[in-house]
């Protein structure tokens, strides 16, 4: 598969805070939203640091020519990120890395979203429309976000919180079995943290669902140069470092070496 | 329109931006950005013998006004860069640099044997690699290894041989020359300075390698005062790098000493860097009433 990638400077078109520390930026980018896939990346830089940030790409409009993503502030440079206001430019390289493998919409996906690997979930969640289950957990009901945006497509939200001040109490892989004793998908999706990651793809592994994850590594070029962004990936019988922003961030759970 | 082109050791570039080796894998990458026929040259991910894993990550860790990197070589070994890598770059244009890293004299001296029959412009002998436990910079902190593996490498080649030099050492000068007395054509320095972070919450360090070598401009003044001393202990050109991200960084770096420059961890940041910095070199000589960009190479007038 050819990337297509570019570098620019987008206009952001709309920003909010949607949550505690949680951001929602949309930009102008009609190149680069024509070809971006769900599952794929863009790579933030934040003046003044000399690493971009990776932040996956949450929706795509292309008819608007926009992308939308979502990140939460965890240091400087999120945190500087979250400065830039409407009427200002981000300065992406996108789209990046391979994204989610996409079944017929008419299949049924189960899309599970710990924390803040929930944006990701969105765009493919919108891919399934009514026939996407979205499992998403959060620490609490204050970093609850984009429920109202999968219903909106049509999927079944399935909510829980650690603490239980929204929806269930609990861990996202309860509620996963609680839907796997129902149905049987035909592919399930997974971002969040990767103790998270290895229990679905264990529940994935013995119901023989394909289940796709999202990977995240520290990043320097994001382009797959520089080889920073290791991961363990068991491939055709053999063990060795994959990259996630070249070969990932999604990968086949079960190529990926969680504790590699 | 100022002449660019500069050479090196009997080769000529076409300007002198090079992106350094690691930062720009094969250039596949950076060819959806612009024509790789526009840079210099390029010295390509350093080459073992054998393919190498690398070390695990986090491999990379941002500090003020650089990065700090622990990849160790990771690289698919001498056979993957001929049959798949350099075919294509020997399509594109550019001056191409091997660079490669041994974990022996030996291993060193077959990799340049090997490559010594290919088309590639010029070797890039490291014997810097704060990454790797073998080899690396093992070779390049002692004048007596670093003398030893350039002689076993230039009895067996006949390609321009730049020795690429560390600066973790007490007197880069003296590794210098002895390198240079062994039968260099050129130098290129510096390697990244060996650093480490520590993730105060956790307790650990953030690279998993403990250490890594650290580059971008945090590094510049260190590179620029070790190129001045360098170019002034030797007589075979010297190749700067460490921290360039702009035309004036680049042209600094030249007065210093260097006739060329290499360019890694700006790149990241900005991919266009390398062009950028063209460039901005050629607009400099232009109102500043220079023809020919090589004529600034060791111009600063010291106290
Ligand atoms: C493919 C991918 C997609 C991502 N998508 C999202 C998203 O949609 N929303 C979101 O909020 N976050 C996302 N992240 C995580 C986000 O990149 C980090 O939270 C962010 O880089 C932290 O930067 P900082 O300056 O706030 O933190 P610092 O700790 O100050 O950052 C220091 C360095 O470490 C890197 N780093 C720190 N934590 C991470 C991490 N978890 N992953 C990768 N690099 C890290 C930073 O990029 C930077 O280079 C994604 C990460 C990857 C790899
Ligand atoms: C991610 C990374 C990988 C590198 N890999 C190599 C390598 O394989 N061989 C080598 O000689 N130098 C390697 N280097 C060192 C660079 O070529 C260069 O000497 C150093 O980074 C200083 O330049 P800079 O400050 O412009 O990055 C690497 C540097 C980085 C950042
Ligand atoms: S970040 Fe450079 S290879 Fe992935």
């Amino acid at each position: 598969m050819k990337m297509r990638y570019t570098q620019g400077k987008f206009l952001i078109t709309e920003k909010k805070a949607i949550a505690k520390g949680i951001f929602d930026v949309t930009v102008q980018c009609p190149e680069v939203a024509k070809i971006a896939e769900p599952g794929q990346f863009v790579h933030a830089a934040a003046a003044g640091f000399s690493l971009r940030r990776p932040i996956s790409v949450c929706e795509i409009d292309r008819t608007a020519g926009t992308l939308r993503i979502v990140f939460e502030v965890r240091g400087k440079g999120t945190e500087r990120l979250s400065e830039c206001n409407r009427g200002e430019v981000m300065d992406l390289i996108a789209p990046l890395g391979r994204g989610f493998k996409l079944l017929e919409p008419d299949k049924k996906a189960i899309c599970i979203g710990g924390g803040i690997g929930t944006p990701p979930m969105l765009a493919a969640a919108q891919h399934y429309g009514a026939n996407a289950t979205v499992i998403s957990g959060f620490r609490s009901a204050s970093a609850v976000i984009l429920q109202e945006d999968f219903a909106a497509c049509g999927a079944k939200t399935l909510l829980c919180t650690d603490d239980g001040t929204q929806g269930k109490k609990g861990r996202v892989t309860d509620l996963l079995d609680e839907c796997l004793a129902r149905e049987n998908p035909d592919i399930i999706y997974a971002c969040g943290p990767e103790v998270m990651l290895k229990a679905v793809a264990e529940r994935a592994m013995a119901r023989d669902v394909f289940c796709q994850v999202s990977l995240e590594q520290r990043m320097g070029c994001g382009v797959g140069a520089c080889l920073v962004c290791a991961c363990k990936i068991r491939r055709g019988g053999e063990e060795y470092y994959a990259h996630v922003c070249q070969d990932g961030p999604v990968f086949d759970c079960r190529e990926v070496r969680f504790d590699g | 329109m100022a002449d660019l082109r500069v050479k090196i050791a009997g080769v000529e570039f076409k300007n002198p931006v090079i992106p350094a080796s690691g930062a720009f894998g094969y250039g596949r990458e950076y060819e959806r950005f612009y024509p790789l026929s526009k840079l210099g040259g390029i010295a390509v991910k350093g080459t073992t013998l054998h393919r190498k894993d690398g070390n695990p990550p986090p491999r990379i860790a941002e500090t003020p006004a650089g990065m700090l990197n622990s990849v160790g070589l990771q690289n698919g070994g001498l056979e993957k860069f001929l049959k798949f890598e350099l075919p294509n770059l020997l399509t594109k244009d550019t001056r191409i640099i091997a660079n490669i890293a041994g974990a022996t004299a030996e291993e060193c001296a077959e990799l340049a044997a090997r490559l010594d029959t290919t088309a590639v412009d010029m070797l890039e002998l490291n014997i810097s690699c704060p990454n790797v436990k073998q080899g690396g910079a093992a070779f390049g902190t002692s004048c007596q290894s670093a003398a030893e593996v350039t002689k076993r490498v230039r009895a067996v080649t006949s390609k321009p041989l730049m020795v690429k030099l560390s600066p973790n050492v007490t007197s880069i000068t003296e590794i210098a020359a002895a390198v240079e007395a062994e039968g260099a054509d050129a130098l290129s320095l510096i390697n990244t300075l060996l650093g480490m972070r520590i993730d105060i919450r956790t307790r650990r360090p953030i690279l998993k390698n403990n250490v890594g070598g650290l580059s971008g401009p945090a590094v510049f003044p260190i590179a620029v005062r070790m190129v001045w001393q360098v170019a002034n202990a030797v007589k075979i050109p010297v190749v700067g790098m460490g921290g360039i991200s702009t035309a004036e960084d680049a042209i600094e770096m030249m007065m210093a000493g260097a006739s060329a420059v290499q360019v890694g961890a700006a790149i990241f940041q900005n991919p266009y860097a390398p062009l950028e910095i063209i460039e901005g070199m050629a607009r400099w000589c232009d109102e500043n009433a220079v023809a020919l960009i090589s004529d600034i190479t060791g111009t600063v007038q010291p106290w």
